[in-house]
């Protein structure tokens, strides 16, 4: 367990100084690395500082925090169907982002976006846990996150086809799709108070989805407050998927892949899992970013479309595999 | 001692009254065995008197916290879930979350416990195995194995040999005897009115959401009580074999 942590960070790190070096500014990797650090007062510093560095922590905040809220739902649900978009935080979430470009909000200051994404994400959830109720069983969550998802989806669709502005429309598509391209510090300040504080709920849910293996009702007996729980999770899955949907936009997949992949390396424990699903999920979508840049660096591939297409196949593999061996 | 008293509890559940004005003790080393018809309230009986549902009157453990409560009984619920394929030493770990605190990993008095309930029930073999692959009377062991861990002075389990083949039944029933003698309580709900009859040292016999009898089985299984309780006759004999109970008829 500790030497498959210390492999994914030495793994992690790798890839975080790769995603560094690697740019369409054509820099030797010894001088951007420096030019990084010490300040030159020139050009390069300000590649490295305001372009590649933001893309390269946003990518490993976001897939952090997909990964491990993928854990937490599957662990919760004890389905490894579960991903984090489950409870319909991400789809409120573009909702939210989709209105404010489509409103022009979006193109006044730049938090604009990812703000209202926030606020779609922060009503996506109370509306899903007011349908759920504060004691229902995790079918009524799935219902409920099922509901506001299809809603969320539906009226988005709806602005999309009622927008008079073929350029608004094309922006929207472009968004959702998922891209962590030009983003600034700005946007990691957004998003790294709300991953951190989701990521330390998500966290403490270790034990309590440890015991869930034994089924609710034991886990209960066991001291486990199911409705303490559930809250936890619901709100740091909220916090994780909704800053990482207002910052980069829809990325499916990861939340799926990653801790079914990682699963049998942790010996299947939940608990565990919680944080190799969340150096895992880092270290795949630094890998997608750098892939974008370097399979099509002129036509500006979307990260959630690469996510999808390599993540759909090794999804279809690993259900088989798990088919095979009788799982 | 006693480990558990309920106190008049009732449980209304969609204006139908489940349980109704229940009240009795259990102390230190019996062997009590609940048994009912289908839908008397034995499974409601058991998670009202846990606090797991919410109910009138009083049992001591629902006053308990959380906690406290996971450290005075160990539950084992009528469905034998194991959700991940984890190895039986892992599932058997579990036992003592109540014991340990937010990130706090198992100490030497943790690990002695599991060591202990791995080689109470045998289960030395099957250690490293994943516990999803295991077949349903492994599994029934394994988590047996996970409740002992836990360690509490009362052991409540719902129709535990419910779907086990003879052997596992009878051993089964055994276990909890040797638990008893070594001092730790058990209630168990039942179906199998032998079983219940020969290893039980106390019966609670639930009908229509209030107990009907509480006594040893000798006393409460009558002939009026089995066929206004159960609509059933029986051959009920104290042999040289110990104490058989043979369902015979349906009586309507």
């Amino acid at each position: 367990m500790t030497r498959l942590l210390a492999f994914l960070a030495a793994l992690l790190a790798v890839l975080f100084s790769a995603a560094l070096v690697l740019g369409p500014a054509d820099i030797g990797p010894v001088e951007s690395l420096r030019a990084l650090v010490v300040n030159d007062g020139g050009a390069l510093t300000l590649v490295m500082r305001e372009i590649r560095l933001p893309r390269a922590i946003l990518a490993v905040l976001i897939g952090a925090s997909l990964g491990m809220a993928g854990a937490a739902m599957q662990g919760y649900l004890r389905n490894p169907l579960a991903d984090p978009g489950l409870i319909g935080v991400s789809s409120s979430a573009a909702f939210g982002a989709v209105l404010s470009i489509q409103t022009g909000v979006a193109a006044t200051v730049a938090f604009a976006l990812p703000l209202s994404a926030l606020t779609g994400a922060l009503v996506g959830v109370f509306l899903v846990l007011a349908l759920a109720g504060p004691r229902g069983s995790s079918l009524t969550l799935i219902l409920a996150g099922i509901a506001i998802s299809a809603l969320a989806a539906a009226l988005t669709s709806l602005t999309l086809n009622l927008s008079p502005n073929p350029f608004a429309a094309s922006e929207i598509v472009f968004w959702m799709m998922g891209s962590l391209a030009d983003r600034s510090m700005t946007h990691v300040w957004i998003a790294w108070p709300l991953i951190a504080l989701g990521g330390a709920f998500l966290a403490s849910l270790a034990r309590g989805l440890d015991a869930l293996t034994l089924g609710e009702d034991a886990a209960e007996a066991m001291g486990i407050s199911l409705k303490r729980l559930r809250l936890t999770l619901v709100f740091g899955t909220a916090a994780v998927v909704g800053a990482s949907t207002a910052v980069a936009g829809a990325i499916g997949f990861i939340g799926l892949v990653v801790p079914h992949i990682l699963r049998p390396f942790v010996g299947a424990k939940p608990g565990q899992l919680l944080w190799a699903s969340a150096l895992g999920g880092a270290i795949m979508l630094l890998v997608a970013d750098i892939a974008v840049r370097v399979v099509l660096p002129s036509r500006d591939l979307k990260l959630g479309v690469l996510t999808a297409l390599v993540g759909a196949p090794l999804f279809l593999h690993l259900i088989y595999k798990t088919r095979k061996e009788g799982l | 001692m006693t480990v558990l008293a309920v106190q008049s509890m009732s449980v209304t559940r969609r204006n139908r009254t489940v349980l109704k004005d229940v009240s009795f003790e259990i102390g230190a080393g019996e062997l009590v065995g609940l048994i009912g018809p289908n839908g008397a309230g034995k499974t409601t009986l058991m998670r009202a008197a846990l606090g797991l549902i919410a109910a009138q009157g009083q049992s001591s453990l629902a006053q308990l916290s959380p906690r406290e409560r996971a450290r005075a009984v160990a539950w084992m619920p009528q469905a034998r879930e194991i959700a991940w394929p984890v190895t039986v030493e892992n599932v058997v770990t579990l036992g003592r979350i109540p014991y340990l605190g937010g990130a706090q990993k198992p100490n030497d008095a943790d690990r002695d416990a599991v060591e202990k309930a791995i080689a109470y029930l045998d289960l030395e073999a099957l250690r490293h195995r994943t516990a999803t692959r295991l077949s349903g009377g492994e599994q029934a062991r394994v988590l047996l194995a996970r409740a002992l861990a836990q360690q509490t002075p009362l052991l409540m389990a719902d129709e535990p040999t419910a779907g086990l083949d003879p052997s596992h039944q009878i051993s089964t029933m055994q276990t909890f005897g040797k638990l008893v003698k070594a001092g730790t309580s058990v209630i168990v709900s039942l179906h199998d009115l032998g079983l219940a009859a020969r290893h039980c040292s106390r019966l609670i016999v639930i009908d229509d959401a209030r107990i009907v009898a509480d006594g040893p089985p000798a006393q409460v299984l009558t002939p009026e009580l089995i066929q206004s309780t159960f609509s059933i006759t029986a051959w009920h004999q104290t042999t040289d074999q110990g104490t058989i109970f043979q369902p015979l008829e349906v009586v309507t």
